[in-house]
Formats: structure tokens, sequence, C-alpha cells
């Protein structure tokens, strides 16, 4: 039953949720909400369950001494912080001024913005080491960032400014995006459709069953 | 000296860099500094001096390690804050329709603005979404927030604050609950949105506070879509403006602009063309184009010259390896 059980559940939730697409109406329509009102309570304790995760295994490296424990006990301690500070507060703890808008505001979004920001040098480095045109394809796609990266900035309309407009660099950049971007992204874009409805159906079908996990 | 050093003599030099600024910012004399037109083509030419120079270098086979792209990175990105020189912002197509469509709301319109996004993605988006309530402001249209993404309404916040406290729009006294909304995040990704097509009250049954539903006359007779005039998703990722097209838009009809990240704006170009999507602020360029188009030049602008030199910096070094590159093929000792 471990696992029939959950394959009569996906696979009913599966067909409910095609059928309700096709005929909303009673009762696919009561069951279409239904099952939309568990998924959301089922991922808000899914967020718990992957913080106490976070937790236990943070104390694990700890308690063994693993390489790096050190940042483990950061990670406690601002997972302690922040969830203390917000049970403190009350349930305004989200209000302008409080001490947990302070942290998220001078704290956390200095922090994330800079982690964030590290990507301009990697990619940067990254694309001085890595960006070659070794071939017909690598050239062309380094032509297109070439053109992408200045038309997507003033500049690069300022230094193609004599030529008519419609000619310019921002011009050129734009069709990219429209056309032969787009083309690409359609292109993956159906293949993953594709790919999706295939995997769906073996799931609902309770063919593919590697999601239950292993015995 | 060994590269440790180096790196240490580095990382302090950046320290002092921004404990300067900090402390200008607080006592206000920063305010002031920024270089004359002149001073800043002086050091754009020495810029790139300096960069012809590494070229010499490159061809004569001494390449510049990583070290050095990432100082002509941090360069790139700060100095053009202090820099008094205007850029000539054309716009784009997939801009002006989303300006158009809405320009085409009445004033006063009903508008549902969802935050799908964290602060390490606020530079760029943060920009847009302060001029977009700048826009809605000046247009008296009812703001109701939501976020598909936990930080989302916070990043809400941030910008309405930071709208507020121009005294232009501070007259206008937008009051909480009648003229804007926070609704709160909600968990359920892609389902938040298909339950809200049919009842936005099962998905936030109180606002960002704990606030009745029922109590905020703002959305008090707000039942579905159909009762909201027009949707704006900011969006970094999973959940974002993918999920709004698939389910707001082609299930319910709803009229949707997005404002991305320069990095997730190319996905969303088919549902541009296709018409499912009314116009995209793609990156800062997207929130800069905005500001220009609304006639409020903020952030986004401001930022553009540095956009505008790191990007030339970047395409500076791709050329400078594909030149150690080809040199390289020549004599072996070259390659990078």
């Amino acid at each position: 039953m471990r696992r029939e059980i959950p394959l009569i559940i996906t696979g009913l939730v599966g067909i409910v949720f095609v059928v309700q697409y096709f005929i909303p109406h009673w009762p696919f329509n009561r069951m279409n909400a239904w099952f939309s009102d568990w998924f959301s309570i089922v991922q808000a304790c899914a967020i718990w369950l992957g913080a106490l995760n976070l937790l236990k295994i943070s104390l694990e490296k700890i308690a063994r001494r693993k390489s790096d424990w050190g940042y483990a006990v950061v990670i406690i301690a601002s997972f302690l912080l922040i969830t203390i500070i917000g049970f403190v507060e009350g349930e305004s703890f989200r209000d302008p001024g409080t001490r947990f808008t302070w942290l998220y505001d001078f704290v956390y979004t200095p922090l994330s913005s800079t982690m964030f920001a590290i990507l301009a040098f990697f990619v940067a480095s990254a694309s001085y080491r890595a960006f070659r045109a070794r071939n017909f394809e690598a050239t062309l796609l380094l032509l297109a960032a070439f053109f992408v990266m200045m038309g997507r900035v003033p500049v690069g309309d300022a230094l193609t400014a004599f030529m008519p407009e419609g000619w310019r660099l921002t011009d050129l950049a734009t069709w990219i995006m429209n056309f032969p971007q787009t083309a690409g992204q359609r292109a993956i874009m159906i293949g993953i459709a594709l790919g999706i409805v295939s995997t769906s159906l073996r799931i609902i079908l309770g063919i593919e069953r590697s999601h239950l996990g292993g015995d | 000296m060994s590269t440790r050093i180096k790196e240490i003599l580095v990382v302090a030099l950046v320290l002092v860099f921004c404990a300067i600024i900090y402390i200008g910012k607080v006592s206000g004399w920063m305010k002031g500094v920024t270089f004359s037109p002149a001073v800043s083509m002086i050091v754009i030419i020495l810029l790139a001096a300096s960069l012809a120079v590494i070229l010499v270098l490159t061809i004569r086979g001494r390449l510049v390690g990583r070290r050095t792209v990432f100082v002509y990175v941090g360069i790139a990105v700060a100095l053009p804050l202090f820099m008094s020189i205007s850029q000539y912002i054309p716009i784009s197509p997939e801009v002006r329709t989303l300006h158009d469509g809405l320009e085409d709301l009445q004033d006063g319109s009903k508008v549902l603005v969802s935050f799908d996004y964290d602060p390490p993605s606020a530079p760029e988006l943060q920009p847009m979404a302060e001029s977009f309530f700048r826009y809605c402001m000046d247009r008296d249209f009812k703001i109701v927030i939501m976020g598909l993404w936990p930080q989302g309404p916070l990043q809400a916040n941030q910008a309405m604050e930071k709208v507020l406290e121009d005294p232009k729009y501070a007259a206008k006294n937008y009051q909480y609950g009648v003229d804007w909304v926070n609704l709160g995040f909600q968990t359920g990704n892609e389902f938040v949105i298909q339950r809200m097509g049919t009842d936005f009250r099962s998905m936030f049954a109180t606002d960002y506070s704990g606030a009745n539903y029922e109590t905020l006359p703002i959305v008090k007779n707000v039942k579905n879509f159909s009762n909201v005039d027009y949707v704006f998703n900011l969006s970094a990722g999973y959940p974002g403006t993918v999920e709004w097209v698939q389910v707001a838009v082609d299930r319910y009809g709803v009229k949707l602009g997005a404002g991305n990240t320069a990095v997730q704006a190319p996905q969303c170009y088919p549902y541009l063309r296709s018409g499912q999507l009314i116009g995209i602020l793609g990156g800062m360029n997207g929130a800069a184009e905005f500001e220009k188009l609304t006639g409020h030049e903020a952030k986004g602008t401001k930022f553009m010259l540095s956009q505008s030199f790191s990007h030339m910096i970047v395409i500076a070094f791709i050329i400078i390896g594909n030149v150690a590159f080809f040199m390289g093929g020549r004599k072996k000792n070259l390659s990078v």
C-alpha cells in the first residue's frame, strides 16, 4: 500500500487537473479548488520541512566537525536569530520599523545582492577566458553576443548614431532578440513541453514511479 | 609581492573606498561629488588607453590574469556613478507596447502587481517597481500587490516607501486599504494564480498585516481577474512571468505586462511575439526606458551608465581574449 496509495492520489489529481481545464464545471471545478488548496498546504509544510532539514544537516556537520563546519554555525545562528526576532515581533513583524524589517533591509538585502553582483565579475572573467571564435557556430554566438551587448546599452546607439534610424546597433539587437533568439526559444519550449506531456502521462498512468523513491 | 598580499591590499582598498562612500552618504557631502563632463571624458580616455596597453601586451605575449579583469569590472561599475554624462536612451518596441497598454487604461483603474523576486534581483527589478508605482500614482490607479516569492511583498514595501518619500507622491495621500494594498505572499506557485482566477479570497484571506480581505475597500469587490484591469508581473525566475502567461493570460484572458531580469527576459520573448504579453521591461535597460517614457528618470537611468561601461569592458576583454587565442595559434605560449 505504500506505493499504491501515492500512485492512486497522483493519478486522480493528474486526471482531475487535465479534465478541469477542458470542463471547468462541477464537480471538476470543485475538485480543482480542493487540490489547489491542498497543494498550497503541502508546499507550506514543505517549507518548514526544508528549514528543519537544513537545521538538522547543519547541526550534524557541527557535531561531527566536518569540513567547513564554521559555516554551519553561521547558518544556525542566522536561522535562530531571524526566527526568534520574527516570533518576538508578533503578527506585525514585517511592518516598517521592526527589527525584522531592519535585518531584512540592512543585512539580508545587501548580503544577497552582493552575492549576486559577484556574478558580473565571474561572467566577465569567464567571457575573457572562454568566449572564443573556435569554429563557425562559436563565431556566430560571439557575434550575436557582441551585437546584443552593445545594442542593449545606450552607448551602442551612440556609436552608430551616424547610421539611419532602423540600422543602428539597438535595432540590430532588437532584431536578434525578436527573431533568431525567439525562434530558438520556441524550439526549446516546444521540446520541453512535449517532454513534460510525455513524462506527466507516464506519472499519471503509474508507468513512471521513480518519484516515489526506490525500495 | 605575493598574490595573497596583493589580494589583501585590493580588499583593503575596496573597504576603504566603501567606508568613504558610506561616511560621505551619511554626512551628506557625497551627494555633491560628481565628475564634470571633462573629468569624466579624461577618465574614459585613460580607461580606453589602459585597455589598449593590455591589448598590445597581449599581442606581445604577456597575458593579463583574471584579477585584472575583476579590477576593470569594478571600476566600470563604480566610477560611472560619479560621472555627469547624459546618455540618449532609445525606446525599444517591447517597452513602448507595455507603456501604450498602460496608457489605454482609464485613470483610477485597478492594477495587480505581482512581486516574484528576491533581493539578489532587486538592482534590476526594484527601479522598475518604483517607476511603475510612480506611474500608477500619477494616473490614480488602485494598486493591489501580491507575491509568489516569499520576499516579494517586502520588496514591494521597500519600493512603495521609496516612492512615498517623494513629496509629490506623499501629497497624493495614497491610503492603505483604499488606494493600495499588499496582500502578501502565498505558497503554491502557479496554483495560486489558478485559484485567483476563480476566487482571490481563497488565496488571500487576509492582507500582509493580517487585516481581513472583506474589510479592505480596495479589494472588497474583487472576486477574480475580471475585476482587475491590468496585471504587471516583476519576475526573476520560477514562479514568474511564464506561469502568469500560461495560467492567467491563456485561461482567464488577463492583460499582462512584465518586468524581467535581463537573464530571464529572452525566455519571455516568444510570448511577446504571440501577443500573450503586452510588453516586457528587460533588465536595467528596460527600467531606464520605462523611466524615460513615464518622465521619471531615476535609478534605472542613472545606473545605465555603469551598465554601458561594464558591457564595453566585457566586450573589450572578449576581443583581447580572442586576440590571444588567434596569436596562440601561431605561438603556442600565448593561449589564455
